[in-house]
C-alpha cells in the first residue's frame, strides 16, 4: 500500500461538510486547508449547494480533479458507503475522522472498512482519529487553525494513538523549538498502525527521528512493532501510557506477577534498542537531541562547561546518577586549557571538569573551552550550561558554537533558561542544530539519550 | 520440537489446567533440563521404598492438582531425616484435598534464582530471569526479554540484576558456573518457544545454581486457557 498520498496530497476532498453547522469537524478541516495549505481542497456533501461561497460537490466522483486524499467525516454507518465511493472514484487514500466503530462496540462496521480497503489496496488512517498534520502541506485535524499551536517544519515524525495527546505534544514541540515533519493520530488503527507507519517513515526523507505515543497493542502486535523498530535506520522513541495500571488481576505464577504489562513493555523496548520516554517532556527532549545527532552514539563521557560552580556541581550529580561519566582532566590537560583562556580568568577558573569559567569569562573563553574538549579523546559529549545574564557573552554564542560542532563532530548540548527574554540565545543554538534544554536535568537526559541504540 | 511423550504429559494435565510438580519435572527431564533425582510415590510403602533408594535426608512435597501453592499448606518438607519423619509427613499430607501422593527428591544446593516464561498479550513469549526464592515478589529483581534468547541476551540479563554479585562468589562463597547458567537459560527459552502454544506461564522457582551448574528445584507449568479447555493449540 502506498501511503505517500496521505502525507503529501496534491488534492483533498473533505466529505461531510455541513450547511447547517459551521462547527462541524468537516467544515473546520475544509476551511483551514482551503485558506492555509497548498492543496487543492474540495467540499463534499450529498445535498450539494455552497459553503462560504465555495461549491459543495454532491459526491467525490463529481469533483473534476483526481483526489489524493479524502477526509471522511460522516456518521459511522455511512462510512462504508463513502469509502466504497472513494475507491470507485480512484481516490488514493483516506482519513476516517468519524467515531462509532470498535471503540463503541461496532467491530463489525470497522472490520467491514478494513476488508474493503485490503481488497482494494486502499490506505486509510483511523477511524476515530484526527488524521495527519504535515506542516506547510496538509492538516486534517478538526481544530480551528487559530486554536492550534504549530511547531516549525522539521524532521521529527510523531505518531499517536490519542489525538488529544498528539495536539498537546505539538504544543510542547513548539515550545521547545523542535520541528515536526508530520504528526499522525491513528485512532483505532484499524488498517494502518504503528508498524506500517514505521515502514513509511523509515523511508521518508523528511523524517530523521520517529516518536510514538502508545497506549497498547493488540495481540502480538507489539512483537511485530519492536522487531520492525529494531531494524529501523532512524532513532525510534516511545512514550507509553498506562504504566501503573497493573494491579487488580489475580495471577497464579510468580513470573506473571513479576512480568507485569508495563515492566514487559519497558524491557522489550530496551532489548530492541528503542528509546523509552517516561513523560511528555522527556519525549520532546529525546526528539530534540536525536534530531540534531541522529547517527551519533556516545559512551557517555561528558565534559561540562559552565560559568558557575553550582551549575557544574548539579550537572555532575545528574550525570553520575544517570550512569554517565565525568572524567577528570589530567594535570597536563588542565594546564593547556588554562593557557588558552583569557588572562583575567586564567587564575580563577576551575579547569578540572567540570570547568567553571566564572562570571568574568568572555564569549571567546566558552568557545575555547568547547574547542579544547573537542580535542580530548576521553570526552565524547560536551554539556554547556549557559548563563545568558553574564555581561561578556552575546547571543551569537550558539551560532558560533554550532560551527565548532560542525568542525569536530563531537556532540554539544546546551542548557539555557527558557524564557522569552533569552529566546535569541536559545535560537542561536536551535536554529543551528544544537539541542538546547530548559533545565540542567533535561540537558543531562538529552546526553543519556545519545547513548541509545545499544540494545541490551 | 516437543516429543509425543511431552505432549502427552501436557494433555493429561488439561483438566486441572496446570502440571503437578512431578509431571512438570518429567517434562523438563525429557527436554534435557536438569532436575534433582526424584520419585513420585502414591502410597506410604512406595514412599518409604523410594526414600530408601534416594537416601536421607531428603525433600518431600505434596502432589495435588488442587494445591498450587504448596508451602501455604506446609506441603514442603526439607531435610526429612528418617522413616519416622517421612511417615508423619505422609499422614499429614494424605488428608489434604486432591492428595495424589508425595514427590520425594534429593536435596539440592545453590543460589536461588527464578527462571520463568509467560505469554504476554502484546509481545508473545517473554522470558524472565531473576533472584528467586520465596522473597522474589518483595525484591522484584528480575530481567525480562522477548524470546528467543541468545547467549548474549542472557549475559546482559544477568548483568542487569541488582543481585548479580550473589552469583560471582560473594563473601567467600563459590561463584556460580555462569556459562552453564547461560546455556541453561538458552535451552529453557528454546523449550518455552516450543511449548508456547500450550502454556500461559511457567515458573522454575527456585532454580538452584552453583559451581556445579543449575538444578530445577521446583517447577510449575500453567496451561493456556484455550489448550486446557479444548485441547487445541493456537
Amino acid at each position: 500500500m502506498n501511503l505517500a498520498p496521505l502525507f503529501a496530497p496534491r488534492s483533498l476532498a473533505v466529505i461531510g461538510v455541513s450547511a447547517a453547522n459551521d462547527r462541524h469537524p468537516a467544515n473546520v478541516i475544509f476551511a483551514k486547508n482551503l485558506l492555509r495549505y497548498p492543496v487543492a481542497t474540495y467540499a463534499v456533501n450529498s445535498k450539494g449547494g455552497f459553503i462560504d461561497g465555495e461549491k459543495v460537490f454532491p459526491s467525490v466522483s463529481a469533483i473534476p480533479d483526481t483526489i489524493d486524499l479524502a477526509v471522511i467525516a460522516v456518521r459511522a454507518e455511512f462510512v462504508p458507503g463513502v469509502l466504497q465511493q472513494c475507491m470507485a472514484a480512484k481516490v488514493k487514500s483516506a482519513v476516517v475522522i468519524s467515531g462509532g466503530f470498535a471503540e463503541a462496540g461496532r467491530e463489525d462496521l470497522q472490520d467491514n472498512l478494513v476488508n474493503m480497503a485490503r481488497e482494494g489496496s486502499f490506505p486509510f488512517i483511523g477511524p476515530n482519529c484526527l488524521g495527519i498534520y504535515s506542516p506547510g502541506v496538509v492538516d486534517t485535524f478538526f481544530l480551528p487553525a487559530e486554536r492550534m499551536v504549530h511547531p516549525l517544519p522539521g524532521d521529527v515524525a510523531v505518531v499517536s494513538q490519542s489525538g488529544g495527546m498528539l495536539v498537546d505534544l505539538l504544543v510542547k514541540f513548539a515550545g521547545e523549538g523542535v520541528g515536526v515533519s508530520s504528526a499522525v493520530s491513528i485512532g483505532n488503527k484499524a488498517l494502518i498502525g504503528e508498524e506500517q507507519l514505521l515502514d513509511f517513515l523509515d523511508a521518508d526523507p523528511r523524517t530523521r527521528v520517529i516518536a510514538f505515543y502508545i497506549e497498547g497493542f493488540a495481540r502480538n502486535e507489539g512483537r511485530d512493532f519492536v522487531r520492525r523498530a529494531a531494524r529501523c535506520s532512524k532513532p525510534v522513541i516511545v512514550f507509553k501510557a498506562g504504566r501503573t495500571n497493573e494491579g487488580g488481576r489475580a495471577v497464579s505464577s510468580h513470573t506473571a506477577s513479576l512480568a507485569g504489562d508495563y515492566r514487559v513493555f519497558s524491557s522489550v523496548l530496551a532489548q530492541h534498542g528503542i528509546i523509552e520516554a517516561k513523560n511528555e517532556l522527556e519525549l520532546v527532549s529525546c526528539c530534540e537531541a536525536l534530531s540534531c545527532y541522529p547517527e551519533t552514539v556516545i559512551e557517555g563521557r561528558v565534559g561540562i562547561i559552565s560559568g558557575s560552580g553550582g551549575h557544574g556541581a548539579i550537572a555532575v550529580d545528574a550525570c553520575i546518577s544517570g550512569g554517565l561519566m565525568v572524567p577528570r582532566l589530567g594535570e597536563e590537560a588542565r594546564q593547556s586549557l588554562r593557557n588558552i583562556l583569557s588572562e583575567n580568568i586564567r587564575g580563577i577558573a576551575s579547569v578540572a571538569n567540570p570547568v567553571d569559567l566564572t562570571g568574568s569569562a568572555v564569549e571567546n573563553d566558552f568557545i575555547s573551552a568547547v574547542e579544547f574538549f573537542c580535542t580530548i579523546p576521553d570526552i565524547d559529549t560536551i554539556l554547556l550550561l549557559l548563563l545568558p545574564y553574564l555581561p561578556a557573552i552575546s547571543s551569537d554564542l550558539g551560532a558560533r558554537l554550532s560551527k565548532v560542532y560542525r568542525r569536530h563532530g563531537k556532540p554539544l548540548i546546551a542548557y539555557v533558561p527558557h524564557i522569552e527574554k533569552y529566546r535569541m540565545f536559545t535560537e542561536g543554538f536551535e536554529l543551528n542544530r544544537v539541542p538546547v534544554a530548559s533545565s540542567i536535568e533535561s540537558a543531562v537526559h538529552m546526553t543519556r539519550t545519545l547513548r541509545r541504540c545499544r540494545p541490551c | 520440537m516437543l516429543t509425543d511423550e511431552m505432549v502427552d504429559i501436557l494433555n493429561r494435565s488439561r483438566k486441572s489446567g496446570w502440571l503437578v510438580e512431578p509431571e512438570a519435572k518429567r517434562l523438563c527431564t525429557l527436554a534435557g533440563l536438569p532436575v534433582p533425582r526424584f520419585v513420585w510415590a502414591g502410597d506410604l510403602s512406595e514412599s518409604l521404598r523410594a526414600a530408601g533408594v534416594i537416601g536421607y535426608p531428603l525433600v518431600a512435597k505434596i502432589v495435588s492438582p488442587a494445591i498450587i501453592h504448596k508451602s501455604e499448606v506446609e506441603g514442603v518438607a526439607v531435610g526429612l531425616a528418617d522413616e519416622r519423619q517421612l511417615t508423619v509427613f505422609f499422614e499429614k499430607m494424605s488428608s489434604l484435598p486432591g492428595f495424589a501422593g508425595l514427590l520425594l527428591e534429593e536435596k539440592a544446593a545453590g543460589i536461588e534464582l527464578i527462571a520463568g516464561a509467560k505469554i504476554d498479550a502484546q509481545f508473545g513469549l517473554i522470558i524472565v530471569l531473576g533472584i528467586g526464592g520465596t522473597a522474589v515478589e518483595i525484591y522484584h529483581d528480575v530481567a525480562i526479554r522477548m524470546a528467543p534468547l541468545t547467549e548474549k541476551d542472557v549475559h546482559a540479563m544477568l548483568h542487569e540484576l541488582r543481585g548479580e554479585r550473589l552469583l560471582t562468589g560473594y563473601r567467600g562463597k563459590e561463584a556460580v558456573d555462569r556459562e552453564k547458567l547461560v546455556r541453561f537459560l538458552v535451552d529453557f527459552a528454546a523449550l518455552m518457544t516450543d511449548m508456547a502454544p500450550f502454556i500461559e506461564s511457567v515458573d522454575l522457582n527456585p532454580l538452584l545454581c552453583s559451581a556445579e551448574g543449575c538444578v530445577i528445584a521446583d517447577a510449575r507449568i500453567m496451561l493456556g486457557e484455550t489448550f486446557a479447555a479444548t485441547g487445541e493449540t493456537e
